[in-house]
């Protein structure tokens, strides 16, 4: 695609006049605060925000040396690496099979794409009723085969909770990805290697899981981001970081320290972090996008 | 497919239906409890099968007459914060990105580049990762518990102002030059021709931005502090409160059979559009 017209409009005042709103909400709204998240990095004020110092890299400091925080790193790598191979494993499953058959693939498609609306916090709030010790139906059935629930007490089936919420949210997008991957493998291919006998399970191994790699590593990517952010309401619908801080992921420590501790220096230093992880997987991801494998 | 394989055949549908079923199955469960009165969701086991409660329920949570321990605000005045919220990100950020993507595609000025990647690096950070800052200025300017507030900090980000450049860049040439013969200024084409082209683009983001828009919790979460000004995606979580068999859960869960019922709506009825959008906006 040409990055560049070759036909422009000639005018001084006018581009920035239509670009005006955009810079204006940025700046006000994105670049303001980014920077000053990370001067609040490098200070240290009192809880009443009286007195402020500049204290170099020593919030860092802290934080590297914090064990809860590195507790919270751990926490989020797990759920985040459960979140994204689980999700990834499923939904391509289910896209294999809806790529393979020829009627009704729409109804599944549909029927499987709705979850996709659901708020996070929804998905929590349903996960939280169904898994209830006391209430949830899904519980007294775990109770009728022998599993004990009390996510509120069992710090890995805390986290199974969360998983099985943010996971169940986000298989409808992943699933319409690969089956736009799918649909964009050369029929040819597979037609080709039917006729030199590979049969349907091989076909997939050497022919739609190689040619898939490009779209499972974009969603690796985004559901590292999903599960990074976006679940945070989540967890605060559902187990709120708990029991005691066996999901508190890095999100929600940044919240939690941030404006229930006020820690403003301590959250700040922990925004930059987060930042910092972003920008490096969004760059991983440009990257890749670039040199996206033509077939 | 390649070849008849009947198995295979029967295996894919077998798979699709547990799939479907699984997915689904929260939504059942969510429905059935929303139909019975607060004893009987309580229960162990509850109820498989809808009651005979829904109207109540529903009209009891729309106006807000709750009795249990969490919030009892009411879900209609909910839904009304949250279409506002929803629509007014949804359109801001497809009007204000129409208008800085056409800059940039169809202008050369000083300075191009720069505005560009300006806009560009707010596609790396999601609002999450500056929420303290953020906060603060919204605070500093007067906007807490305001529809500004709500939602014009979410308006900051570049997702649409990208899939807008990229659309541009693929309208032919020879549009512009025709339009510049017959004497068009820059916007009446604008106007009268991009606009109108972009219309599939535009009804995608329309479906991404309103689901953003309506599902935004941790936002509301710090800038509301006024039960007037919740959406229903918080207000739902703030009605859980204390033990289990202290709420009323059969009106948590008909707010949430409300709280899905637009976004899904919106998803269902533009499928088409939402998945081209879905994934051109990401490639």
């Amino acid at each position: 695609m040409a990055a560049e017209k070759r036909v422009v409009f000639r005018s001084a005042w006018l581009p920035w006049a239509l670009l005006t709103p955009q810079i204006i909400i940025i700046a006000v709204f994105f670049f303001w605060p980014a920077g000053q998240a990370l001067l609040q990095s490098l200070q240290q004020s009192d809880a009443f925000g009286t007195s402020v110092e500049w204290v170099g890299l020593e919030n860092f400091r802290n934080l590297v040396n914090d064990p809860t925080y590195l507790t919270s790193f751990k926490t989020t790598a797990v759920f985040s690496v459960l979140v994204a191979v689980l999700g990834i494993g499923i939904s391509l499953l289910l896209a294999v099979f809806a790529d393979r058959i020829v009627r009704g693939a729409t109804f599944y498609k549909t029927l499987l794409i709705w979850p996709y609306a659901v708020a996070p916090a929804v998905a929590g709030v349903l996960w939280l009723f169904m898994f209830s010790p006391s209430i949830g139906i899904v519980a007294y059935w775990l109770r009728a085969v022998g599993i004990d629930w009390n996510h509120l007490l069992n710090g890995p089936q805390a986290m199974a909770l969360i998983v099985m919420a943010a996971v169940w949210k986000q298989i409808s997008y992943n699933f319409l990805f690969f089956l736009a991957g799918l649909a964009s493998i050369p029929k040819s291919l597979i037609e080709a290697a039917a006729i030199d006998g590979a049969r349907p399970w091989r076909r997939f191994w050497t022919i739609q899981f190689p040619l898939l790699s490009p779209t499972t590593f974009f969603l690796l990517v985004i559901n590292m981001v999903y599960a990074f952010f976006d679940t945070f309401a989540i967890i605060d619908a559902s187990t709120q970081g708990g029991p005691g801080t066996e999901t508190k992921i890095l999100i929600y420590k940044l919240y939690y320290d941030g404006f229930k501790a006020l820690d403003l220096g301590g959250s700040a230093a922990q925004s930059v972090v987060l930042m910092f992880i972003v920008i490096v997987l969004t760059v991983l991801q440009f990257k890749f996008v670039e040199k996206k494998v033509n077939y | 497919m390649v070849e008849r394989r009947p198995t295979l055949g029967i295996l894919a549908h077998v798979i699709l239906i547990t799939g479907v079923l699984a997915v689904a199955l929260p939504l059942y469960i969510t429905f059935v409890a929303s139909t019975h009165t607060a004893q009987e969701v309580v229960q162990s086991p509850m109820p498989m099968l809808p009651g005979s409660h829904l109207v109540e329920n529903y009209t009891t949570a729309l106006t807000g007459g709750g009795a249990g321990a969490g919030s009892h605000a009411s879900v209609g005045r909910m839904m009304f914060v949250s279409l506002t919220m929803a629509l007014l990100i949804t359109f801001g950020k497809i009007a204000i990105s129409l208008l800085s993507a056409f800059a940039i595609v169809y202008f050369r000025f000083r300075f191009r580049m720069l505005a560009f990647w300006a806009i560009f690096v707010t596609l790396m950070l999601p609002v999450e990762v500056r929420i303290g800052p953020t906060y603060k200025v919204v605070s500093d300017l007067g906007m807490l518990n305001s529809f500004a507030g709500l939602t014009v900090p979410l308006i900051a980000s570049a997702t649409a102002t990208f899939l807008f450049r990229q659309f541009f860049l693929t309208v032919p040439e020879e549009l512009l030059e025709a339009a510049r013969i017959d004497g068009a200024g820059p916007m009446r084409f604008f106007k009268d021709i991009l606009v109108p082209l972009s219309a599939t683009s535009i009804a995608a983001l329309f479906v991404i931005q309103f689901i953003y828009g309506w599902n935004q919790y941790l936002w509301p979460l710090l800038i509301t502090t006024d039960e007037n000004m919740y959406p229903v995606v918080y207000g739902i979580k703030r009605m859980i409160a204390g033990g289990d068999s202290q709420n009323e859960w059969n009106l948590v869960m008909a707010t949430a059979m409300l709280a899905m019922i637009p976004p899904a709506l919106v998803v269902i009825l533009m499928q088409k559009w939402f998945v081209k959008g879905l994934v051109d906006t990401e490639k």
